[in-house]
């Protein structure tokens, strides 16, 4: 990210020297990161890089240890109110949905409108009505999500976020449990929503879905940031030797 | 070479082969599948008519039904006059008999709100949930036993019979299974304290036998309270019963907890809900929903252990069916008191487990 920018205006995300640990294993190193306001990060990396642990840290799903955490001019601490003040300004899409079974795809969807937002259930609906015709599935919107395909799902989880009106959604590897064929409806949504100036952090190895989108594609091993830079430069001219074994490994076939 | 098939046009879908449906196919496929299949389902039904008829004969067709005493019972089949006789007896104990009109409004209230509340069908619900939890205990309380707006009182040492072991059980079930959610959140809570509160509680209601509890509560507990503090003992009962079976409810809900995803909490977490909210709105219900086989099955023990408070001098149902064994006008119907105290049990627990497993039905959302 260019330094007049951050200078201009404060970052949405902004991470300083974050650590964490799982018991004694170092999940993450002194990560400094920033994202301005509309910018598109795309994360990826080796399973267990701690690439999720890091987006999962900027709502506290994951508490980290050292460092500090600001979201929206928001600093994390421990104090819950803090955090939750926090979790209102994040929206997150999970890598098994997470829907709530139990609920329709449109009660999925005015849940936390109604009780954290307080909204009257009649507004509530017809903001998640218009988040669902967005992702194409308003005429599922009285079934139940196991009545649902996978990508049918993950489009509802994306317009349950959405239905918060958060400042930034995190994507966790949103299509990694997808069948191949549905992997493009999720996309398409996913890039509809960048287009619109979302400010977006995903946890993906989508590359495809990376060169369209992503301002940066921050490359992450052992818990700490290999390499960082626009799409077309990192898949094309990576620089460090573990960005191009693991590009290799997954664009090589 | 390898070779190629190209498929030109798309098999439309056919019925499937026929099955063996019916009454017919099911005995065909299960009792007269083989030679030696029907030959074993043959056996078995000769041997099950040569147990069930002389039963029925006894029960029903050579049994006396009505009369005033024993000398009714004349034709050696079951004298189900020892039930009839005693029947009121056996209903509400010794309530006085010119009050009873109160206990009889209370089954009628308690049918009409446990009807609201079962029926799905039934509509405004919150009302019903209302109701059942505020007037309804007030009503049933100032009915059953009085001593305020000029109620006549009648001390709980007078109730007895069905009436009480309805009143204990349902009190019991309605006291523990809110106590048994909170035992086992706290049980599940990252917090020290609380957590180390609950599973002392838990460990330590379950490590007690129920009548050593309720001996406790009628003998041991008056010794060591102030006098003229003095809880009524039925109270004191139904308190030891609640806090007992809140701990078995408890370990039930738990197991229910721990089946649910963490997703499911964390994705309520990154909506912004708070924990009540996480549990109230996310967790329980489906938590909730798949123990409803475990709860129920602590509701029909519960129900059936209520004869215990037998031994604290309390005449619930069983209690007073067995008083009269040592009736002299009455020597000798044991069975029949036992047979008909099995009868009204197993209605009871069989009406519970056939309505859990109708709500589990209807709570299936085809996941």
């Amino acid at each position: 990210m260019s330094e007049a920018s951050a200078q201009s205006e404060q970052p949405m995300v902004s991470m300083k020297r974050l650590n964490k640990w799982y018991g004694d294993f170092h999940v993450l190193r002194d990560i400094d990161l920033e994202v301005a306001k509309g910018e598109r990060i795309v994360v990826c990396g080796p399973s267990g890089s701690g690439k999720s642990t890091l987006i999962r840290c900027i709502n506290h799903l994951e508490e980290h240890q050292q460092g500090e955490i600001t979201v929206n001019g928001i600093t994390m601490t421990q104090d819950i109110k803090r955090i939750e003040q926090i979790r209102r300004n994040v929206g997150m899409v999970f890598q098994h949905f997470n829907l709530f079974p139990h609920l329709t795809v449109l009660e999925n969807c005015c849940l936390s409108q109604v009780w954290v937002q307080k909204k009257p259930r009649r507004d509530a609906e017809k903001s998640a009505m218009e988040y669902l015709e967005r992702v194409r599935i308003a005429n599922q919107a009285h079934k139940y999500p196991g009545q649902l395909s996978g990508g049918q799902q993950q489009r509802v989880a994306i317009a349950r976020a959405l239905c918060m009106r958060p400042e930034v959604m995190l994507f966790d590897e949103p299509t990694s449990a997808l069948d191949p064929e549905m992997i493009k409806e999720v996309l398409d949504v996913m890039i509809e929503l960048a287009q619109e100036g979302m400010t977006m952090l995903c946890v993906t190895h989508e590359m495809g879905f990376a060169r369209t989108v992503a301002d940066r594609v921050i490359f992450m091993d052992e818990g700490q940031i290999v390499e960082e830079a626009p799409p077309e430069t990192l898949f094309n001219d990576p620089q460090s030797p573990r960005t191009q074994e693991f590009l290799s490994q997954i664009l090589g076939h | 070479m390898a070779a190629t098939q190209v498929r030109s046009e798309m098999l439309a879908p056919r019925k499937a082969p026929d099955r063996r449906t019916g009454l017919v196919g099911w005995l065909r496929a299960n009792l007269f599948s083989s030679p030696l299949n029907s030959l074993v389902t043959l056996a078995l039904a000769a041997l099950l008519v040569r147990l069930i008829w002389p039963f029925l004969e006894w029960a029903l067709f050579n049994a006396n039904f009505l009369g005033e005493s024993r000398e009714a019972c004349s034709s050696g089949g079951a004298c189900w006059v020892y039930i009839s006789a005693r029947f009121e007896t056996i209903i509400y104990g010794f309530y006085p008999p010119e009050l009873r009109w109160r206990v009889n409004i209370v089954f009628v209230l308690l049918a009409l709100v446990i009807a609201w509340l079962a029926i799905p069908r039934m509509p405004f619900k919150k009302w019903g949930a209302l109701c059942a939890l505020i007037p309804f205990p007030i009503a049933a309380f100032l009915l059953l036993h009085g001593g305020y707006f000029g109620i006549t009182t009648v001390p709980t040492r007078d109730w007895g019979g069905l009436m009480l072991t309805i009143t204990i059980a349902l009190l019991a079930m309605v006291g523990s299974l809110p106590l048994g959610i909170m035992l086992a959140l706290g049980r599940r809570s990252t917090m020290p304290f609380v957590r180390g509160v609950c599973v002392l509680f838990i460990e330590f209601w379950r490590g007690v036998p129920l009548i050593t509890v309720l001996f406790m509560a009628s003998v041991m507990l008056p010794l060591f309270t102030p006098s003229g503090f003095d809880l009524d003992k039925l109270l004191r009962a139904l308190i030891g019963i609640m806090l007992f079976w809140s701990a078995y409810m408890a370990e039930a809900v738990r197991s229910g907890l721990q089946a649910i995803p963490s997703g499911q909490s964390e994705a309520a977490s990154a909506l912004g809900l708070g924990y009540w909210h996480r549990m109230i709105l996310v967790v329980l219900p489906q938590a909730l929903k798949l123990v409803i086989p475990g709860i129920v099955n602590t509701f029909i023990v519960l129900f059936m252990d209520t004869s215990l408070v037998l031994i604290i001098g309390l005449f619930d149902f069983l209690a007073v069916i067995r008083s009269g064994l040592n009736d002299p006008e009455w020597l000798g119907y044991a069975i029949e008191g036992y047979v008909f105290a099995a009868l009204v049990y197993w209605i009871f627990c069989s009406s519970m487990s056939r309505y859990s497993q109708y709500i589990e039905r209807r709570l299936h959302t085809g996941h």
